[in-house]
């Protein structure tokens, strides 16, 4: 659009103002309440601390396990990202490049995934969980094993979704002149296909993450006090006599920047990378 | 020979992980769940549910009763759910397409604010919802002290956490963390449009809102209806954003359809009713996502 | 080259994978040796891991003593009747574990715990060892207990004693009536006289039961059918709810509390009463000291109170129970003999602030605190047992859920009559399961 005309501009400056106090409020809200004295924090608002103090940061560590918490929420969302994201490029790969028996069945199936309430499969999971264990001796339940199986699989579905859409926009000739080439289907696969789809596969990486990492309803129930996730953990700071407001308010912060920080990283290659794979 | 077979062969090798996972974690437990449903799954068969006497039917009448209280409770959070989903993905969308637009030229900032609009969606829900939790307190948020104290808006101090107000509450909550993945998916779908398309309309004497109008909501449909059928589902099934703002038990205008059954199932040891009422929504989802995609696959078709 | 980076990753994630199965943390499983334990407690003390520094010591002493191994997990409250419920479905779980004790007909239904017979109770020192209100507190009456009662708390009022002088109150109320006229004389401007937790399910259910004895009206009859709109059951709950309501000496704010907001109110002064357990190391904790509140029993509805509607507290604790998958009930059985000791049960209840379960542990002068006193008195002569029966988790459910909503009303200035209360009652008894 060659010339911008100043309603635009005024609606512009305006519309996108407003959003900017929608987003951050909370945000500011939190790294206020970070800094405050317990007694500021249950008594009335105020916007600026009246005893300014970095003690919640200092205490978050002993209050609850943070850092082992970190610790297992970095390893289980980063495998299950990883797998999940090996995985969905294999089954994408062969949903969009073959026509095979049961292409249609495959994709119906796994896209009905996505409408089954969480709850709904809970106990049934938990229970699998223990008769594997049962029987083969490998304890699923309470331990990172199980959690990151379960998260990969969450996210497969839109994963496989995305990365479909993302290989159907690249055209076949790569294939064909690989082919000619004298390249197998895996070879075109990893030596063609991927390197062209890298920002399809951060974007589908990116979600897997987002995914693991914020999941609470099922590490509630498969985690003990040894794996217990993040996403649980936090709800720890509220005990049984007290809420620690100011301690949960640090906690999140310190957890989140880390992950924005990640995140606005590679949002370069995520804004790329969902534009082919959107477009059907 | 063993070349051709090795390329049949393939595709379904590629598949098996898939496959053997949603096998392993969705399909055989929400078979198991769907057999959960059709049985009197209380506290006392709890241990050995497959043992539990068989229900027939008798949860599904239960929950669809709409005379009793039990079913008048379903309907009413289904009725909530619905409400709430509609106005959320509405909204979410709204905001997001009109970031997206207003954003698609460069100005100066934008990078930033592109950035600073994307924080919602990267922190972790638990703490996100907590904060906002925080700032509906009645005597102590944020909310109330600016509402209130500052603009004077308001005569007294309302509620947001309980009675009628908690379902707007919910909203806000949902929309803000909603949003900024509408901006994001629109802001990727908005680059694919080729800039002649614009070039062309404006030397035909085309204004800012028109070309809005005839090219890029036109061009944004792919992209919107993965979107928004997207948002939908995740929206209607979302049980963190109730269960953080407002525990175990919502307030009977925000009842969500998830957070009742969790109530239904785990709350009250009452699993057979709770999976009944999930399969039901299961089928809903369904059969509106199936109408969906059927609906926009026709219009799409016609346009093609 | 691409192809092997990309199979070196998918190697990597494969390994990563193992190694993270293989290191994945403790796992519950009932194949238990019999030199360990698995033992999950609860949440009691300001947090999870004061929690563990006051159990570890004691846990030293048992495996001292016996030469068992206990692996100790604390489960946060929100946690832990998930975890219980899934070790329940599973038969994987802990081999004994802490349960509050609202839970326990519930969990005894489940058929998940070992009930304690004569031959249970004669190996770990004896039925009578127990105070009899926290015993009936274990299990459905004329079942055997599931579980035995490890820490016991009661309700009380606690009062603000420079508040009340101020206002000319000399007593603590010892009636409803006069604790409404105290509470109005405390109201004026901004400051309430009494702090309720409104949006608190378990509390207000608690009071609901207080209130309902008081009345005569048990929530579930005889044959254990719910009753939760008789009239005298109404009538309970509506004085509840009056107090914010009618009487107005609760502030409207309350009826969204749900986090103790109401301990922190009363410890800084807004409040001048609350009706709570053991609220002394909570007060300690906001910085109130222990002389600057009373203590007193809560009120009954009239002064010379006797018999069955003399109730003002329901017996409130924490159970210790066995799981009966363990893998090595003796241990547990020792462990329980362990945990239920004179010795440490004056230990952990003195950490904890709470009462001991047995009797014999009560005469430390250590239990002799104001507080703790008017806590021992009332568990012994006025304290009543929540209905023990298997549907009890949903009664609290829907009930509390009730009294949320009214209370909710009542805050926003919606009526609150006799009839609106009736029907709130109506409705919540209509969802209670009918087998």
């Amino acid at each position: 659009m060659p010339k911008i005309p100043t309603w635009f501009r005024v609606t512009r400056w305006i519309v996108l103002s407003l959003l900017m106090v929608f987003t951050l409020t909370p945000v500011l809200v939190m790294l206020s309440s970070s800094l405050k004295p317990l007694q500021d924090v249950q008594g009335q608002w105020r916007w600026i601390p009246s005893g300014f103090t970095v003690r919640p940061y200092l205490d978050i560590w002993h209050t609850v396990p943070l850092a082992r918490y970190f610790l297992n929420s970095l390893i289980v969302a980063t495998s299950a990202t990883v797998c999940s994201v090996v995985i969905a490029i294999f089954a994408a790969y062969a949903v969009s490049r073959y026509r095979f028996r049961g292409r249609r069945l495959f994709t119906v199936t796994v896209l009905s995934t996505q409408m089954f309430p969480g709850i709904l499969f809970l106990l049934p999971l938990f229970l699998i969980f223990v008769n594997i264990g049962n029987a083969t001796g490998i304890a699923l339940y309470g331990s990172r094993a199980g959690l990151i199986i379960t998260y990969l699989t969450f996210s497969l579905p839109f994963s496989i979704w995305m990365l479909v859409g993302y290989f159907d926009g690249i055209p076949r000739d790569l294939d064909e002149a690989a082919l000619v080439d004298g390249c197998g289907p895996l070879r075109t696969l990893l030596r063609i296909v991927v390197p062209v789809a890298i920002p399809g596969i951060v974007a589908v990486g990116v979600y897997a993450f987002m995914t693991a990492w914020g999941e609470v309803l099922f590490a509630s129930v498969m985690t003990n006090d040894d794996t217990r996730t993040l996403a649980v953990g936090l709800q720890s700071y509220a005990s049984q006599n007290d809420v620690y407001w100011n301690q949960v308010m640090a906690a999140s912060l310190v957890v989140s920047v880390p992950v924005v920080a990640g995140f606005l990283l590679l949002q370069r290659y995520l804004v790329a990378g969902l534009t082919a794979g959107a477009v059907k | 020979m063993k070349a051709r077979l090795r390329r049949v062969g393939l595709p379904y090798l590629l598949l098996i992980p898939a496959l053997a996972l949603e096998l392993l974690i969705h399909l055989v437990p929400m078979l198991v769940g769907i057999a959960m449903s059709f049985k009197q799954l209380t506290q006392f068969f709890i241990r050995n549910w497959s043992g539990a006497p068989w229900a027939g039917l008798g949860n599904y009448r239960t929950a669809v009763d709409f005379h009793a209280a039990v079913g008048q409770a379903l309907l009413n959070s289904f009725l909530v759910t619905c409400s709430f989903t509609l106005l959320v993905v509405g909204l979410s969308w709204l905001l997001g397409t009109a970031a997206a637009i207003l954003m698609q030229d460069a100005f100066r900032g934008r990078g930033v604010l592109r950035t600073l609009f994307l924080v919602p969606y990267a922190l972790p829900v638990y703490a996100a919802v907590i904060t906002w939790s925080f700032m509906f307190q009645h005597d102590t948020g944020l909310v109330n002290h600016v509402l209130h104290d500052q603009l004077h808006l308001t005569s007294g101090k309302p509620f947001w956490l309980i009675g009628g107000n908690s379902f707007y509450a919910l909203v806000t909550v949902a929309v803000w963390r909603s949003w900024p993945f509408a901006f994001l998916c629109l802001t990727a779908g908005l680059q694919n449009i080729p800039r002649d398309l614009y070039e062309a309309a404006s030397l035909d004497g085309a204004g800012v809102w028109q070309q809005i109008r005839r090219i890029t909501l036109p061009s944004l449909r792919p992209v919107n209806q993965v979107l928004v059928l997207v948002l939908f589902l995740w929206t209607f099934n979302d049980f963190n954003t109730p269960y953080v703002l407002f525990g175990r038990s919502a307030p009977e205008a925000a009842d969500l359809i998830s957070i009742h059954i969790y109530q239904a199932s785990f709350v009250t040891w009452n699993f057979g009713s709770g999976s009944a009422m999930s399969v039901l929504l299961l089928l809903f989802l369904l059969v509106v996502t199936a109408a969906y995609l059927f609906v926009t696959s026709r219009r799409r078709g016609a346009h093609a | 080259m691409q192809t092997s980076r990309v199979i070196a990753a998918s190697v990597m994630a494969a390994v990563l994978t193992a190694g993270a199965a293989a290191c994945g943390g403790g796992t519950s499983t009932n194949k238990t040796a019999p030199k360990t334990l698995t033992y999950w407690a609860s949440n009691q003390g300001a947090n999870i891991e004061v929690d563990k520094a006051t159990l570890t010591p004691e846990l030293t002493k048992f495996e001292q003593q016996t030469g068992i191994k206990v692996k100790l997990e604390v489960v946060p409250w929100s946690d832990l009747l998930n975890r219980i419920l899934a070790a329940a479905t599973s038969g994987q779980g802990p081999d004994v574990l802490n349960i509050g004790n609202t839970w326990s007909a519930s969990l005894q239904a489940t058929g998940a715990l070992l009930p304690f017979d004569a031959a249970t109770f004669a190996k770990i020192g004896g039925k009578e060892r127990f105070v009899p209100s926290a015993l009936a507190s274990a299990g459905a009456a004329g079942k055997d207990p599931a579980a035995v009662p490890l820490y016991s708390l009661a309700y009380a009022l606690y009062y603000n004693k420079a508040q009340f002088q101020a206002a000319g109150i000399t007593a603590p109320p010892a009636t409803w009536d006069e604790l409404v006229a105290d509470g109005k004389k405390l109201t004026t401007g901004g400051h309430f006289g009494l702090a309720m937790e409104g949006a608190s399910i378990s509390e207000n259910i608690h009071q609901a039961f207080v209130f309902g004895k008081q009345h005569g009206a048990d929530f579930f009859d005889a044959a254990g059918k719910p009753q939760f709109d008789s009239p005298q059951a109404v009538a309970a709950i509506q004085q509840y709810v009056d107090f914010m309501a009618k009487d107005k000496i609760a502030a409207p704010g309350d009826a969204e509390y749900s986090a103790n907001q109401s301990v922190t109110d009363f410890a800084t002064g807004k409040a001048s009463m609350l009706l709570w357990q053991a609220a002394a190391s909570n007060l300690k904790a906001h910085g109130m000291a222990a002389d600057a509140y009373g203590v007193a029993p809560i009120p009954f509805q009239t002064a010379s109170a006797s018999g069955p509607t003399a109730v003002n507290s329901m017996v409130a604790g924490i159970n210790l129970a066995v799981f009966k998958n363990t893998g090595n009930l003796d241990g547990a059985l020792k462990f329980v003999k362990f945990m239920t000791s004179t010795g440490e049960q004056k230990i952990l209840n003195i950490a904890y602030g709470s009462l001991p379960s047995v009797t014999d542990a009560q005469s430390d002068p250590a239990f002799s605190t104001p507080d703790l006193k008017t806590l021992s008195q009332v568990l012994a002569t006025s304290a009543a047992p929540l209905p023990q029966v298997a549907n009890e988790s949903q009664f609290e459910t829907l009930v509390g859920t009730a009294m949320k909503g009214l209370l909710a009303d009542a805050a926003a200035g919606r009526p609150v009559t006799t009839a609106t209360v009736k029907a709130a009652l109506t409705k919540a008894q209509q969802q209670m399961p009918t087998s």
